[in-house]
């Protein structure tokens, strides 16, 4: 697509969305959000950056590898979570020793889970994009 | 460390798998990322071990997950019946594990190996928390989580043979209304009771009397894990998804997948409904079980007599031996559930030893293993013809193996309860059995073509797994104390929840 003004516009737009998916994602743990909306948010502003510029640049800023290795890691951060909880002579997934009060370690798990679900919904949203974008009918799909 | 451990085993060994198969994800060496695998295999295995001796002793294991208690949280249960699955999958997910690295290296892209170990454990993953979950909403998660990474792995064979992409989308598709059939139950139920914990179910559920919600939320429960345990006339996807897949995706699928599924139709009848027996359950249910069951017995098996591709016979063979299983269950007898449990942990020795020398001879050849190309193939591959001797016999019900033990038993409990046609039909459906078992035994060793004898070199890290299950099969037909012991425990303790 070469159209300027969607191209400027997309520019102005994408660290909006981004900021925008932000305060989804740590607005999410007392009021409506969170990761999954959050991650969706943001994985909008790189769809529409691919969308009018093209793949192969949305490719520059969000390598694949990067993108599998954040995909992963967002999920482990997730169970990583739960094993501090564990080491720290607590059942899995339990934040509570993870704070100086219950309270405060409730609110640190709940925050960095569901900052590795953002992660996580993020970069699947995106790969699912980059392999149907990449789809050639009848020809070796190579990524 | 270790009271540490022991207090956290009911997560530990779904969290290993879990954990490892995301560090799995990212690596790009394969040869690590099979020796990271091979590793959480083990780790989960040794803590299986360990979780079989706390069992013994203290019966029932709770584990809170986050500290919520069970109505509002969710909760782990280990006892002595979860206990048989968990082992089936730990010790098969370790040896097929061992196995499958020759022949992901040949089967699947090199780019793309890393992330089918990946995938490979978190199909343990899912199946371990499957047995071990408490919570029938987190049952459905990990159904979801085991059976779409299953899909994904099937979906792989397609660099050998594109028909895998068919079977993988029709195991996709039956899988997902199975999954879809399983959570409408569950979301009745919980409209009525207001509880997903099976124990609270369990509570709750008789005092509700003759509630059309619950017949409608037991059936369609019952029907949904019917489609993943590939009851007769709902088996629609296996053969196609067992007989593309990579090879050792179908040495874990076929020992495993639908074991546990079966071990949830169990659970969901003796334990969330098992309190209400009379009003929901079985004694219409299980006519119709027992029908569809012999059904899968001669179907399976004529299926399988007249199958050309090999491991696609394993495959019917497998719908049958289903058959004999889900038929122990609808005895709805303490000998018949046992009887059931016991061909349950053997026919996953059974089945994971035939498809594994069938593979095998297949990675030697090099060609997909069909009734004319295994020609003489036993005289090349002595060992892996040795081991598959052995598993076929035990397959038939040879006595000193194995699959002697659990027909034993099933006869035993059959004619206790439906009197003499019923041992006879099993019988019949064994003999035919035999059919394509010598029709393959024949084609190995007594063919034309054996006349030039030349040997292939068998490997090491190929045949090692094949004979340590080979050994297993022979070992538990002639020292079968534990598992007729631990069967009957298991079965005694579903019995008691039926008041």
């Amino acid at each position: 697509m070469d159209n300027l003004i969607l191209k400027v516009c997309t520019k102005v737009l994408f660290t909006p969305i981004i900021l925008f998916g932000l305060y989804v994602q740590f607005h999410g743990d007392f009021g409506p959000g969170g990761g999954f909306q959050a991650g969706v948010i943001v994985a909008a502003a790189f769809i529409l950056y691919a969308m009018v510029f093209s793949v192969e640049d949305c490719k520059v800023i969000m390598p694949p590898k990067l993108n599998f290795f954040l995909l992963a890691l967002g999920a482990f951060l997730y169970g990583f979570v739960g094993i501090i909880g564990l080491i720290l002579g607590d059942p899995y997934l339990s934040y509570d020793v993870l704070g100086t009060t219950k309270e405060a370690g409730q609110h640190i798990g709940i925050l960095l889970v569901e900052f590795g679900v953002g992660l996580t919904v993020c970069n699947v949203m995106i790969s699912l994009f980059y392999s149907f974008a990449n789809f050639n009918f009848g020809k070796k799909n190579n990524d | 460390m270790m009271p540490f451990i022991i207090k956290n085993l009911p997560i530990l060994i779904v969290i290993t798998p879990l954990m490892f198969s995301l560090i799995v994800a990212v690596l790009n060496n394969n040869r690590l990322a099979w020796t990271l695998s091979t590793f959480a295999s083990f780790l989960t295995m040794i803590f299986t071990i360990f979780l079989c001796f706390e069992v013994s002793y203290k019966s029932n294991i709770s584990y809170y997950l986050g500290n919520w208690p069970p109505p509002l949280g969710i909760e782990y249960v280990i006892d002595r019946i979860s206990i048989i699955p968990i082992m089936i999958v730990s010790v098969i997910g370790l040896i097929a594990t061992l196995f499958a690295h020759n022949f992901f290296t040949l089967e699947i892209d090199e780019k793309l190996v890393s992330k089918t170990y990946s995938l490979w454990l978190l199909t343990i993953a899912g199946l371990i928390g499957l047995i071990t979950t408490a919570d029938a909403f987190n049952l459905f998660v990990f159904l979801e989580i085991s059976s779409l990474s299953a899909v994904a792995l099937v979906a792989l064979g397609s660099k050998v043979d594109r028909k895998a992409l068919v079977a993988g989308y029709n195991y996709l598709i039956l899988g997902a209304v199975g999954a879809t059939f399983y959570v409408i139950g569950v979301g009745l139920l919980y409209g009525v009771t207001g509880t997903l914990n099976m124990g609270d179910l369990a509570q709750k559920i008789p005092a509700l009397g003759l509630n059309k919600s619950v017949i409608v939320a037991f059936t369609f429960m019952m029907l949904g894990i019917m489609v993943k345990a590939a009851v007769f006339p709902l088996h629609i996807w296996l053969p196609n998804a067992y007989a593309y897949a990579p090879s050792p995706v179908s040495v874990l699928l076929a020992a495993t997948a639908t074991k546990v599924s079966i071990y949830i139709i169990v659970r969901i009848s003796y334990t969330i409904f098992g309190s209400s027996y009379e009003i929901y359950s079985f004694e219409s249910l299980r006519y119709i079980l027992l029908y569809l069951a012999i059904l899968a017995m001669f179907a399976g098996t004529i299926m399988a007599i007249f199958e050309k591709d090999v491991k696609k016979l394993l495959a019917h063979s497998s719908v049958a031996q289903i058959g004999y299983i889900v038929l122990g269950i609808s005895l709805a007898t303490s000998p018949g559930i046992a009887s059931s449990f016991i061909h349950l942990i053997n026919h996953a020795l059974i089945k994971a030893g035939l498809f594994m020398s069938i593979v095998a001879m297949g990675y030697y050849t090099l060609k997909r293993i069909d009734v004319k190309t295994i020609a003489g193939l036993g005289r090349q591959l002595p060992i892996t013809f040795f081991s598959f001797v052995i598993c076929a016999l035990s397959l038939a019900g040879l006595p000193l193996t194995v699959g002697f033990i659990s027909k034993l038993y099933l006869i035993k409990a059959a004619y206790m309860s439906e009197g003499i046609w019923l041992p006879f039909l099993i019988l019949v459906s064994s003999a035919l059995s035999l059919i394509y078992i010598w029709k393959l035994i024949e084609g190995l060793w007594y063919s034309k073509k054996s006349l030039k004898i030349e040997k292939i070199r068998e490997l090491p890290e190929i045949y090692l797994p094949l004979l340590v299950i080979t050994f297993l099969n022979i070992y538990f037909g002639i020292d079968a104390g534990l598992i007729i012991d631990n069967s009957f425990i298991a079965s005694d303790a579903l019995m008691s929840g039926i008041r």
